[in-house]
């Protein structure tokens, strides 16, 4: 496909002389720029990004104009089941039958991982906004991509920190017992010792359990301040539920799950998610412009607030086309560059910056889910309790195992 | 398993000039594939999954045996060649050897458990052996848990052929899948794949007539892990990635949905299986959450209107000369 396209553009330049071969090098490939959303559609994460992400990317491209210099927008979406190889498959599919230009969102660190091989591989800009994993801008970082949204460090070292200030002195992990959760816990126990405070006990559950009784009340005993649980998805809804019946937050501790969503919180109710404490990197109800965002959003989508993904991926797509419009070159490394130039100033992040690592700096939000005679209604979930500043949220540049970094 | 439900492809004697002539048909269609724009990565991926249900059917086809832990062996050979292949910097061909013979060693293990027992039972048993294999999957280093093993250099075949080439990675892979189905062919029709046969048919006979029933089934079962560590070691050359969607008991079900619809106990019926529901998934990728329940309504009409499965059925109503 490239090939061809050096081809025509060297034809164009015997036939048109050396004007038009400036221009030839970068420009807008097919005539049109292809944003590919890739995301779960069907399984676990299809509430947090799935059809809502694609609804934020058509509305960044209206929000632009619908063109970029002239040439057309075009939103394509696909489901990618949570499995590497049929990501891989499409994102490479993508690019080299469709003429993808740019892939966005992406949850599931391990199809993540799958697709940056792909994009940095073919020179396609990649714009994760729903991944968690810290690999991606660490040891496979690459210079086609961007982290915009979260990840796991900003989540749970945002969220130990800011607990610990807080006065949550002493806590117990909670850990799904596999390389994430420990991951995990050794990220915040870090954290939480260098502020000051002390780790007095850990216990390591089984992937996707069901029954949590046992190491509740070991947590329970243990008399923390925090318990913090160092798993995800099902598993933390499932411990903070089994929390409720035990009355663990009632009884004086705290909660904090260290990777949590809007939507699990829905999906929770507020009766037994009320007094978590989490970090997001977005807030619907925080501000002017997000409401306006939000509830143009939820009027697409039967009333759903946008996820800090969804968010995510409306800011990412934003960006990228006007660095895209500003440089009139769709490449991968040449557009992300660019947006590695230019401040991000939007309803989702203010004097945002992608750093050399591809991490997209921003602030976090340390939020508490209401009690529920606090909430107005559906979606009022959050009390923002401190807003964690970029420079302290992520993974500082000087410890990233980047090969881009160290130069 | 009851025997209504395998009625398998009998009467072979007539088919004579026919095979032939079907497999060089699709050798030709195979080398040819790539130049009617098909494109050769999905073609690459349905023949690693073809390849896995053959093996499979090995199993189910051929001793009627229901394994539902054949994940394990897909995707431990995924593993182990990735990790030779990045890690120790293995050549891609010796790469996919280790990974293969790794899972022919997990079969003879899994068999020789597993055999002991019939239907329901050896299903569970394997089930439980590759959950456990799944769990170890998840925990230990190498594996690198849930971001599995990524950017698997696909390298060269003894520095002969480039493999970062995607055509020429394509006629490796489809030679791999001749191969295996070559293999699979030659002993199913041995007299080796006629006892088990006789296995499926009638155990308390042919252990009368004095066959070792346990030690042939066990071969056949590691025969057929083999081949699946075969097929999963080139899907992670092929895709560069080894993950646990790979050992994962979804993968299991998939497999026995891709025999089911092509048709148990015949040769060509998983390819067919595993080309329907690969293409499903890829093509109807764009819909969302109604891939699932689009391949569940295929698999209901199948279940209920043709029960040998789509090659199964075509076979059966060939007309039978002589």
């Amino acid at each position: 496909m490239r090939l061809h396209r050096l081809a025509l553009a060297s034809s164009a330049l015997v036939a048109f002389g050396t004007v038009l071969a400036g221009a030839a090098q970068a420009e807008i490939s097919d005539d049109a720029v292809k944003i590919g959303v890739l995301n779960d559609r069907s399984g676990l994460y299809a509430d947090l990004s799935g059809e809502g992400s694609v609804v934020a990317a058509r509305m960044a491209v209206e929000d632009f104009g619908g063109t970029v210099n002239g040439k057309a927008i075009e939103v394509l979406s696909a489901d990618h089941q949570n499995k590497p190889d049929v990501g891989s498959n499409i994102a490479r599919q993508w690019i080299d039958q469709d003429g993808v230009d740019v892939i966005v969102d992406v949850p599931t660190s391990s199809v993540a991982l799958a697709v940056q091989q792909v994009t940095s591989e073919k020179d396609t800009a990649f714009l994760d906004s729903g991944a968690a994993t810290t690999a991606l801008t660490n040891d496979q970082c690459a210079p086609t991509f961007v982290h915009w949204t979260y990840d796991t460090y900003a989540l749970s070292v945002g969220t130990g920190k800011a607990v610990v200030d807080e006065g949550g002195k002493s806590w117990f992990f909670l850990t799904a017992d596999y390389a994430f959760g420990h991951q995990l816990e050794k990220d915040t126990a870090a954290v939480v010792e260098a502020n000051g405070g002390t780790v007095v006990g850990s216990v390591n559950h089984p992937l996707s359990s069901s029954d949590f009784s046992s190491f509740l009340l070991q947590a329970q005993a243990s008399g923390a301040d925090v318990i913090g649980l160092a798993n995800a998805g099902g598993d933390t809804t499932n411990a903070i539920k089994q929390a409720n019946s035990f009355g663990i937050v009632q009884g004086g501790q705290k909660l904090a799950a260290l990777l949590g969503f809007i939507t699990d919180v829905d999906a929770l109710g507020l009766d037994v998610a009320q007094g978590l404490t989490l970090t997001t990197g977005f807030y619907w109800d925080r501000n002017e412009d997000t409401r306006k965002f939000a509830d143009r959003f939820a009027e697409k989508m039967n009333g759903q607030k946008p996820t800090m993904v969804q968010a995510g991926v409306y800011s990412a797509v934003m960006h990228y086309l006007k660095a895209v419009e500003e440089i009139d070159d769709d490449g991968g490394k040449a557009a992300v560059d660019q947006m590695k130039k230019m401040p991000i100033n939007d309803f989702f992040a203010e004097d945002g910056t992608i750093r050399e690592d591809g991490r997209m700096v921003h602030d976090m939000y340390l939020v508490q889910v209401k009690k529920p005679g606090d909430s107005a209604g559906k979606w009022d979930y959050y009390e923002i309790v401190k807003t964690i500043p970029g420079s302290e949220a992520f993974l500082p540049i000087e410890k990233s195992s980047c090969s881009l970094a160290k130069k | 398993m009851t025997d209504t439900a395998m009625k398998p492809a009998t009467g072979l004697r007539g088919r004579r000039f026919v095979t032939p002539v079907l497999a060089l048909l699709g050798i030709a269609l195979l080398i040819a594939a790539p130049f009617f724009g098909i494109y050769p990565v999905f073609l690459m991926k349905l023949l690693c999954f073809a390849l896995f249900a053959c093996a499979f059917n090995l199993m189910l086809g051929f001793v009627g045996l229901l394994s539902f832990g054949h994940a394990a062996f897909f995707g431990m050979a995924a593993y182990v060649t990735g990790h030779a292949v990045k890690a120790w910097e293995l050549n891609t061909v010796l790469g996919i050897g280790a990974g293969t013979a790794v899972a022919g060693v997990m079969g003879l293990v899994f068999g020789a458990i597993a055999i002991r027992q019939k239907g329901v039972y050896f299903a569970m048993i394997t089930l439980a052996l590759a959950q456990m294999v799944y769990f170890f999957c998840l925990q230990v280093p190498f594996t690198h848990g849930e971001d599995g093993i990524q950017g698997i250099p696909r390298g060269t075949v003894f520095g002969l052929f480039d493999l970062r080439d995607t055509l020429t990675m394509y006629y490796f892979v489809a030679a791999v899948f001749l191969v295996g189905i070559f293999v699979i062919y030659r002993t199913v029709h041995s007299p080796f794949g006629q006892a088990l046969k006789g296995i499926r048919e009638n155990e308390a006979r042919m252990i009368s007539l004095g066959y070792p029933v346990a030690l042939l089934k066990v071969l056949a079962f590691t025969m057929s892990a083999a081949l699946t560590g075969l097929a999963g070691s080139t899907k992670a050359i092929v895709f560069q990635t080894a993950t646990l969607t790979d050992v994962n008991w979804h993968m299991s079900g998939e497999v026995v949905l891709m025999t089911l619809i092509g048709g148990m106990g015949t040769i060509f019926g998983p390819v067919v299986g595993a080309g329907v529901i690969i293409a499903l998934q890829n093509y109807l990728a764009t819909i969302g959450s109604w891939v699932t329940v689009v391949m569940g309504t295929i698999f209901v009409i199948c279940v209920l209107t043709f029960r040998r499965g789509i090659v199964g059925e075509i076979l059966a109503r060939w007309p039978k000369k002589g």
